[in-house]
């Protein structure tokens, strides 16, 4: 058998916390001279373990799913690996050259044409400019853009660009290949056509690749082992159902009044137009099946936003979708001057079944300006008043209008469920 | 990148040793190195009318401005030689070097997006911004030799000319490019810690221009004093420009020594703190 293509050994990353973010040249005198002065220093700066001890093995040709809730470790583990930082103990090994892709269009320039830009990106990327030649049309083609490859990208509309830059990254040809699901995107057609493009890459000539989901559905289409993390710990690669299992039982559920003014975007590098601060649940002091559900959304504006809408989706812990709330979907779109705002939305009936359920948000307007996947775990809970939701089958239950009448003559209806 | 990939095998450990220059990865990435000179010259002409041209216009301007208001209001000598071509030829020797400067010590800040998604050798973008402002050099260099022309045939000026020095040219701009990299990789490291450097770099280029015979020749400071002025290292560059290209400067063979040391030692200090700051910094932004 041959050596592992990536060997992990008691990986740990440790942050220093209070040093995070641009220290002033002022403090840091400051501190140099209460220290010369032999002053003990003020605060005490604590510490922060994203990475805890971990370790495991991955065999050439395998397919490695690395699963994890929001802050368990894995951009950590994403980065240290692609070489974007450095662990502070253990030490990795790695047999074959490695591309990561963390993000699409790392590094378009919009001034320069999206012939332009797929060289560039290529060549960031890892790819030498005759290998980019060589796959040149077959990534405008997988892309879509063929009449606007010599448009500057900025004249883009947002989903062209994502379309060229994710068709440059699925060209990418290295023997490691590092993914990140948030890679999937576009419209659905074309994020099929992404999952798609996964996983003839991972089916393939026997590529090794470690790819991060949040869906479960994926991690079971394309994987074969899975590594979970937990707080900064890792088991080893697992057998699926059973790293399922243990992803999904011992959740603990976010809290209903929660601070996201320090939460990176999901998606896209960073928070130009807007940012939200905080996520509020209202209605109550938990959310119930059939019971009132409100939000309230603190958001910040830097630019003005103009036919903006704000979009909200449960998702099961699995990763599957099943309740979409977006507010525009009847055209009905806000605009707002830069200022701080408080968005409140409100279904009359939670229609979602009992359960644990990642809660993702998103304020948008031709394009995303803010968005946070997994934003929150909450429960579902029933209610004394609950009698319906224990039938189980399908994700949601929403009680339709009803109105029966007898099929002969036009009698009027016996039953309407709107009067009754 | 196939035919390469046979025995790659790498070992990621916590930093350890200090220098650790990857000159294999650069090499590796050379495609990259050629993209990012193409895209430094492309984007930043785009969309304006005068293009390239405004690498003449600039320090034309400049030298008119010092023409008149060091020249003929300040008065300040300028060793006998007409007061355009001393600036423009001292420009010549000073802007490629605070180009570069400007340019290499914000390395880390400006490219903090692009350095959190991707790893490629860091290095590779402050070297391509040394060979993109190459280009800029000789476009300015056509433009003192367009006047130096006009000046001598035109206007039949005399009292300076080339001289044969002129061959040691390229490894003058060579020690500016490896100097500008050095201490741009040292306030790089530091701007990435500290960002009021953000701000303190631009004086500080700035007023070493001031200080480095751009100006006011080395000649007009007394004989005693001298010294004190050349522990500026871009002195003895600047005064060699001219000594090359106009006939008349003050190079002291001592503090060119000197220049070419504090060159050396700047340059091994920036890598080093350069490649230490760079492995982590993406943890504080």
């Amino acid at each position: 058998m041959s050596r592992p293509a990536i060997e992990v050994r008691n990986v740990s990353k440790v942050y220093q916390l209070g040093t995070i973010g641009a220290t002033s040249l002022k403090e840091e005198l400051g501190r140099l001279w209460d220290r010369a002065r032999g002053r003990a220093q003020a605060v005490k700066t604590g510490e922060f373990v994203a990475l805890r001890d971990v370790s495991f093995d991955v065999q050439p040709g395998q397919v490695i799913g690395l699963i994890g809730r929001n802050g368990a470790g894995k951009s950590t583990l994403l980065k240290i690996l692609s070489r974007i930082t450095q662990q502070t103990r253990g030490e990795i090994t790695i047999r074959g050259r490695v591309g990561s892709l963390l993000e699409v269009g790392t590094g378009f320039h919009p001034d320069l044409t999206g012939r332009e830009n797929v060289f560039l990106n290529g060549a960031i990327l890892g790819m030498s400019k005759a290998e980019i030649r060589a796959k040149f049309d077959e990534i405008v083609a997988f892309a879509e853009i063929e009449k606007f490859i010599d448009t500057p990208v900025k004249r883009y509309s947002s989903g062209m660009y994502v379309r060229l830059a994710f068709a440059v990254a699925a060209h990418l040809e290295p023997e490691i290949l590092i993914l990140d699901e948030v890679l999937a995107v576009g419209d659905q057609q074309f994020q099929r056509k992404c999952l798609g493009k996964m996983q003839e890459i991972s089916t393939g000539d026997g590529r090794t690749i470690l790819f991060v989901s949040h869906s479960m559905a994926a991690i079971r289409r394309l994987c074969q082992k899975c590594v979970v993390l937990r707080n900064g710990e890792a088991t080893g690669p697992l057998d699926i159902e059973p790293a399922i299992e243990l992803y999904t039982e011992n959740l603990t559920e976010s809290v209903y009044d929660l601070d996201v003014s320090q939460t990176k975007r999901s998606w896209g590098a960073e928070a130009r137009v807007c940012r939200m601060t905080r996520l509020r649940i209202v209605s109550s002091n938990f959310l119930a099946f059939g019971k009132p559900f409100e939000i309230e959304v603190h958001l910040e504006c830097y630019r003005p936003i103009t036919k903006g809408l704000l979009g909200m989706a449960f998702n099961t812990v699995e990763g599957t979708r099943i309740l979409t709330l977006d507010s525009d979907v009847n055209d009905r779109t806000f605009d707002l001057q830069p200022g701080k705002y408080v968005l409140r939305a409100r279904m009359e009936s939670m229609p979602l079944h009992p359960g644990f359920y990642n809660f993702c948000i998103s304020v948008g307007g031709g394009g995303h300006f803010f968005d946070m996947l997994d934003a929150a775990l909450w429960e579902v809970k029933t209610s004394d008043e609950d009698r319906w939701s224990d039938r189980g089958a399908g994700g949601c239950r929403i009680e339709p209008e009803l109105c029966i009448i007898p099929e002969s003559g036009t009698a009027p209806a016996i039953y309407d469920s709107r009067s009754a | 990148m196939q035919n390469e990939t046979a025995d790659f095998e790498v070992t990621l450990r916590p930093t350890t040793g200090w220098l650790q220059v990857e000159l294999a990865g650069i090499w590796h990435y050379r495609d990259l190195l050629t993209l990012l000179v193409w895209r430094d010259f492309v984007a930043k002409y785009k969309q304006t009318i005068l293009g390239p041209l405004w690498f003449i216009v600039q320090p034309l301007l400049n030298a008119v401005v010092f023409t008149v208001i060091f020249g003929n209001v300040a008065k300040i000598p300028t060793d006998g030689l007409p007061p355009l071509l001393f600036y423009l030829c001292g420009q010549l020797g000073w802007n490629y070097f605070a180009q570069n400067l400007s340019a290499s010590s914000a390395t880390l800040v400006n490219n903090a997006g692009l350095f959190s998604k991707v790893y490629f050798p860091r290095l590779v973008v402050p070297l391509s911004t040394l060979i993109s402002n190459l280009l800029t050099f000789f476009i300015q260099a056509a433009t003192f030799v367009g006047f130096y022309l006009f000046y001598k045939y035109g206007l039949h000026h005399g009292g300076f000319g080339i001289t044969w020095q002129v061959v040691f040219l390229p490894l003058l701009v060579l020690q500016s490019a490896l100097l500008s990299l050095g201490i741009g990789l040292l306030l790089s490291a530091l701007t990435a810690k500290y960002r009021d450097l953000v701000h303190l770099t631009p004086l500080l280029i700035q007023i070493w221009m001031y200080a480095s015979a751009v100006i006011i020749p080395l000649s007009q400071f007394p004989e005693k004093w001298r010294w004190v002025v050349a522990l500026n290292p871009m002195i003895s560059i600047v005064e060699s420009f001219r000594l090359m290209l106009l006939g008349t400067g003050t190079v002291e063979p001592l503090y060119l020594v000197f220049s070419i040391v504090f060159t050396l030692v700047s340059l091994v200090a920036g890598l080093l703190l350069f490649g230490k700051v760079e492995k982590t910094f993406v943890d504080t932004v």
